[in-house]
C-alpha cells in the first residue's frame, strides 16, 4: 500500500516549523523559500493551509521533463528529481497544476518533496499533527467525519 | 555568519538616506540581539534625556541570533526606543512572522533616525531597500494598511505598521505586525508615528545558518521535548487548551485579579471572562507564531450580537484590563475591544486600565458627565470599545485618555488613582496578593510590566518551584534571577513562554550551537544581567531615581479586602532594600563601579556619581 502525506488544515497553527524542517534537512540552513512545503495563510478566517507535492500517479512534471530527470518509484510512489540530470529548464515548475514545484536560484535546482526517503521531517516536527504520513488506502479521518455528520443528521434521537 | 546575519539597515528619515552597515559584533557577543543589542545601540546613540517624540529619539527594530531558526519559539523581534509613556528605555517584543522575514531579507535589525517630512514606509526586498510614500496609508488601520501594502508589493510580504493611535501619538500606541501581533507596551507606536513612519514591508529569500548543525538539532529537540511534555506549554497543556486566559480563574481563586481599578482583587464574574469560557464558546482554532510549538494564540468567533465576527482572541492581560479592571463581564465586548486595539494599534493593558481609572474618577464625581459627554461607570461594556476608538482618534475626552491614566489622573488632582509604575499601567496581577510581583513592578526598567520578571510563575503557578506569595523573604534574589533570564530570552530572541517548560541549560545549549561561541550557562545568564544594568543606567541618566521605584499608594496603603492576603499591602520597602543589595547597587539604587566593570558597561554620563 502506498503511503502519502495527509494534510489537515483545521489543525494547522501556522508555526511554519514544517518549512524550517524541510529547508534544514535539505540544505543545512533555514530558508522557508527553499522548502518543498509551504503554508498559505487566510487571515480573514484565521486558516492556514500547508501545501506540498501530492506525488501524483500520472505526474505532469515527469511528463514534461525533456531529460528524464523525474521518475516515479513504482514501489513507494515517490516522484523524484535527479539533480545530476536536471538542466534547470523549469518546465516542471510550470507544469505542476498545484504549484507545488518551485525553483531555487540559490541552489540552482527545483525544490520538490521527496518524502525524505520515507521519513518526512515536516511530519516528524509538526507540533499539531496537521501533517501526517500514512497509508492512503482505506478510509481517512475526513471520511469518518463526514459520515459522522450524516449520522447526526439522519440518525434517530436516542431519547 | 552563524545565527546573526551580520548586517543592519540605518535609515535617516530626515534626509532620506539608507545605509547598510556591519553589525557591531563586539556588542553582539555581549548583548546578543533583540532587547539587549537594541538597547545597547540606543544607549550609545541617543541622549537619554531627549524628548521621546522628537526626531532625536531613535526607533530600532532588532532580531536575535536565534530568530528565524527553529530553536523553540524563535520567531520574535524587539522594537526599542526611548518610551513616550514612561520616559524610560522602552523595549517591546512581538511574534508573528515579521522578525524572521527581516532576517531572511539579510538583516539583523533596522535603526530609524530623524523624522520624515511626510508619511513614508520602508520597503525591504533582500538587498533592495526603498523609502516610499505612505500618504495614502495615513489614517488607515493596521489591517487595511497591511492588505494594501501586500497588494502594492507582494502578497507574501510581512508588514509591521502603526494604526491611527500611533499616527496620533497616543502615548501607549503599539507597533503592529502580521496584523494582530504587537510590540505592545510603552508607546513605541507613538515614536514611529512621530517619525512619520507608517510601515515597514519586508520580504526575504536568504538563508539563516547555525554554527553546529547536528548539535543544534539535538539541543533543539531536547528543549522541544520538554516544552511539549510540560503541563503549561505542552500538548493538551494550559496554554494550548485555553490560551493565556487560562490564568483568569487561577488568579481570581488566589484573589489576585485586580478588579474595578484595583479596588478589590476578586471578580465575581471571572468565569465569564475566563479561558475556559472562551474556549467553550468562541474558539475556532489555535494560532502560533513562527517556529512555535505551543500555539497560545486564539482564532475566535464572536458568535452573535452586534460584535459578531472572526477575530484574534484577547491575551490574559487584555481580557483582564477590559474585563475585571473595568468590571465588565461581557466577553463579546471584551473580544471586540481587543480587536479594535489591533486595528488601531493601541496597547489594551494601558487602554483598559486607563478607562478603569476614569470610571473610578467619574463615580467619585471628579470627572463629570459633561466632560465625558456621557456616563462611564464600571461594568459598562459598550464603553470599552467606543472609548478605545475615541482614544486612538483623540476625539473628545479620548484626547486626554491618550495620555494614559497617570497624566490624566494627575490633571484631576488624583495621581494616586492611576494604577501605574513610572506612568505605565500595571497588568493583571495584584502585588498585594503576590509580593514578588510588587517588587517586579517597582523595579521594572520599563515601568509597570509583568514580563520583565514574571514571579507569578513561582508564586502562583509553582514553576519552577512553589514560593509563598505572601512572604517577602528571598524574593529579591528570585526576581534578579528571573529578570536576568528574561533579558537573555528577550535577546535570543525566543518567546518568554518557553521558560515555563525549559530553563537556562536548554536555552544556552541552543544559543551556543547557533552562534558557535562557547559561553558557559553562567556567561549567558550574565548577558541578561548586563542588559538589566544597562537599561538601569539609561533610566538613571534619563533622570529616574530610587523614588521612582515605587508603587501606587493603593498597593502600599490599602489592605486587600478578601482572600488569603486579606488586609495585606505590598511590603515594598523591605524587598527593595534587599533587591538593591542583591543587584550590587548602592542604597540609592545605582549600579556600583565594580558592578559595571564586572559587566563591561561603559558609563556614559560622568555626572552620575555613585
Amino acid at each position: 500500500m502506498a503511503k502519502g502525506i495527509v494534510i489537515s488544515p483545521d489543525k494547522c497553527t501556522g508555526c511554519r516549523i514544517c518549512e524550517l524542517a524541510c529547508s534544514f534537512i535539505k540544505n543545512d540552513s533555514f530558508n522557508p523559500k527553499d522548502s518543498a512545503i509551504a503554508v498559505l495563510p487566510y487571515d480573514s478566517v484565521g486558516l492556514q493551509v500547508p501545501m506540498t507535492c501530492l506525488q501524483c500517479d500520472d505526474p505532469h512534471c515527469m511528463t514534461v521533463c525533456t531529460v528524464g530527470a523525474i521518475t516515479k518509484d513504482p514501489k513507494t510512489g515517490v516522484v523524484k528529481v535527479d539533480d545530476e540530470k536536471c538542466i534547470g529548464c523549469k518546465m516542471c515548475v510550470s507544469a505542476c497544476p498545484f504549484g507545488n514545484m518551485t525553483y531555487s536560484s540559490r541552489h540552482e535546482g527545483v525544490v520538490k518533496c521527496d518524502l525524505c526517503d520515507g521519513e518526512p521531517q515536516c511530519v516528524k516536527l509538526c507540533p499539531s499533527d496537521a501533517i501526517e504520513y500514512k497509508e492512503l488506502d482505506g478510509p481517512l479521518n475526513k471520511r469518518k467525519n463526514i459520515a459522522n455528520l450524516f449520522s447526526d443528521v439522519f440518525g434517530e434521537v436516542a431519547e | 555568519m552563524n545565527g546573526w546575519v551580520g548586517k543592519l539597515i540605518r535609515v535617516n528619515l530626515s534626509d532620506k538616506t539608507i545605509e547598510v552597515e556591519k553589525l557591531n559584533m563586539e556588542d553582539a557577543n555581549l548583548y546578543l540581539g533583540g532587547r539587549g543589542l537594541g538597547s545597547k545601540y540606543l544607549y550609545d546613540e541617543i541622549d537619554p534625556t531627549v524628548d521621546p517624540l522628537s526626531p532625536d529619539n531613535k526607533l530600532i527594530f532588532m532580531t536575535g541570533p536565534m530568530t528565524g531558526t527553529y530553536a523553540t519559539c524563535a520567531g520574535r523581534f524587539n522594537v526599542v526606543a526611548k518610551a513616550p509613556l514612561t520616559g524610560t528605555i522602552g523595549a517591546s517584543n512581538s511574534g508573528g512572522y515579521f522578525g524572521p522575514e527581516l532576517k531572511f531579507a539579510g538583516y539583523d535589525g533596522i535603526i530609524f533616525e530623524g523624522r520624515a517630512e511626510t508619511p513614508v514606509y520602508l520597503k525591504i526586498y533582500d538587498d533592495k531597500i526603498q523609502l516610499r510614500d505612505a500618504e495614502h496609508l495615513w489614517g488607515k488601520d493596521a489591517f487595511e494598511t497591511t492588505d494594501i501594502l501586500r497588494l502594492e508589493n507582494e502578497e507574501d510580504a510581512k508588514v509591521a505598521c502603526i494604526g491611527p493611535a500611533g499616527e496620533n501619538q497616543v502615548l501607549f500606541a503599539t507597533v503592529m505586525n502580521d496584523k494582530d501581533r504587537a510590540a505592545g507596551r510603552s508607546g513605541l507606536g507613538a515614536v514611529m508615528g512621530s517619525k512619520n513612519l507608517k510601515a515597514v514591508v519586508v520580504r526575504g529569500t536568504n538563508d539563516i545558518n547555525v554554527a553546529n548543525k547536528h548539535e543544534f538539532m539535538t539541543a533543539m529537540m531536547a528543549a522541544r521535548k520538554k516544552l511539549m511534555e510540560h503541563p503549561v506549554t505542552g500538548k493538551g497543556g494550559g496554554l494550548e487548551s485555553y490560551g493565556t486566559q487560562v490564568l483568569v480563574n487561577i488568579l481570581n481563586e488566589s484573589h489576585a485579579l485586580p478588579t474595578r481599578n484595583w479596588q478589590t482583587s476578586w471578580f465575581e464574574d471571572a468565569d465569564k471572562i475566563s479561558g475556559e469560557f472562551l474556549t467553550e464558546n468562541y474558539l475556532i482554532r489555535n494560532k502560533a507564531c513562527f517556529a512555535c510549538t505551543i500555539g497560545c494564540g486564539r482564532v475566535i468567533r464572536i458568535p452573535d450580537g452586534k460584535y459578531k465576527g472572526i477575530v484574534a482572541g484577547p491575551e490574559y492581560e487584555a481580557g483582564w484590563s477590559y474585563g475585571a479592571a473595568c468590571g465588565v463581564n461581557d466577553m463579546n465586548a471584551i473580544d471586540k475591544a481587543n480587536h479594535v486595539c489591533n486595528l488601531m494599534g493601541i496597547d489594551p493593558i494601558s487602554m483598559g486600565a486607563t478607562i478603569a481609572c476614569v470610571m473610578e474618577l467619574h463615580e467619585m464625581g471628579v470627572i463629570t458627565e459633561e466632560e465625558l459627554g456621557e456616563e462611564l461607570t464600571f461594568g459598562d461594556a459598550d464603553s470599552i470599545i467606543s472609548w478605545t476608538e475615541r482614544t486612538a482618534n483623540r476625539e473628545g475626552f479620548g484626547d486626554l485618555m491618550a495620555l494614559g491614566s497617570y497624566r490624566l489622573a494627575e490633571k484631576y488632582g488624583h495621581p494616586e488613582l492611576s494604577m501605574s509604575v513610572k506612568k505605565q499601567e500595571m497588568p493583571a496581577y495584584d502585588g498585594r496578593a503576590i509580593q514578588g510581583m510588587a517588587l517586579s513592578y517597582a523595579t521594572s526598567n520599563r515601568g509597570g510590566c509583568h514580563v520583565r520578571g514574571y514571579l507569578t510563575s513561582p508564586e502562583i503557578l509553582g514553576i519552577p518551584m512553589k514560593t509563598d506569595p505572601l512572604v517577602t523573604e528571598e524574593k529579591a534574589e528570585l526576581l534578579k534571577l528571573f529578570q536576568d533570564l528574561t533579558g537573555l530570552v528577550d535577546s535570543s530572541d525566543i518567546c518568554l513562554f518557553t521558560t515555563f517548560g525549559i530553563g537556562l541549560p536548554e536555552i544556552a545549549a541552543m544559543l551556543r550551537n547557533t552562534i558557535g561561541v562557547d559561553f558557559s550557562d553562567e556567561e549567558f545568564l550574565k548577558v541578561g544581567e548586563r542588559i538589566w544594568n544597562l537599561e538601569r543606567m539609561f533610566n538613571l541618566e534619563a533622570g529616574f531615581t530610587k523614588e521612582d521605584d515605587t508603587l501606587p499608594p493603593r498597593l502600599l496603603e490599602e489592605g486587600l479586602p478578601t482572600g488569603p492576603a486579606k488586609g495585606k499591602v505590598a511590603e515594598l520597602d523591605v524587598m527593595l532594600k534587599e533587591y538593591y543589595e542583591v543587584r550590587g547597587w548602592s542604597e540609592e539604587g545605582i549600579p556600583t563601579e565594580e558592578k559595571l566593570d564586572e559587566l563591561g558597561i561603559d558609563k556614559k554620563a560622568a555626572a552620575l556619581d555613585c
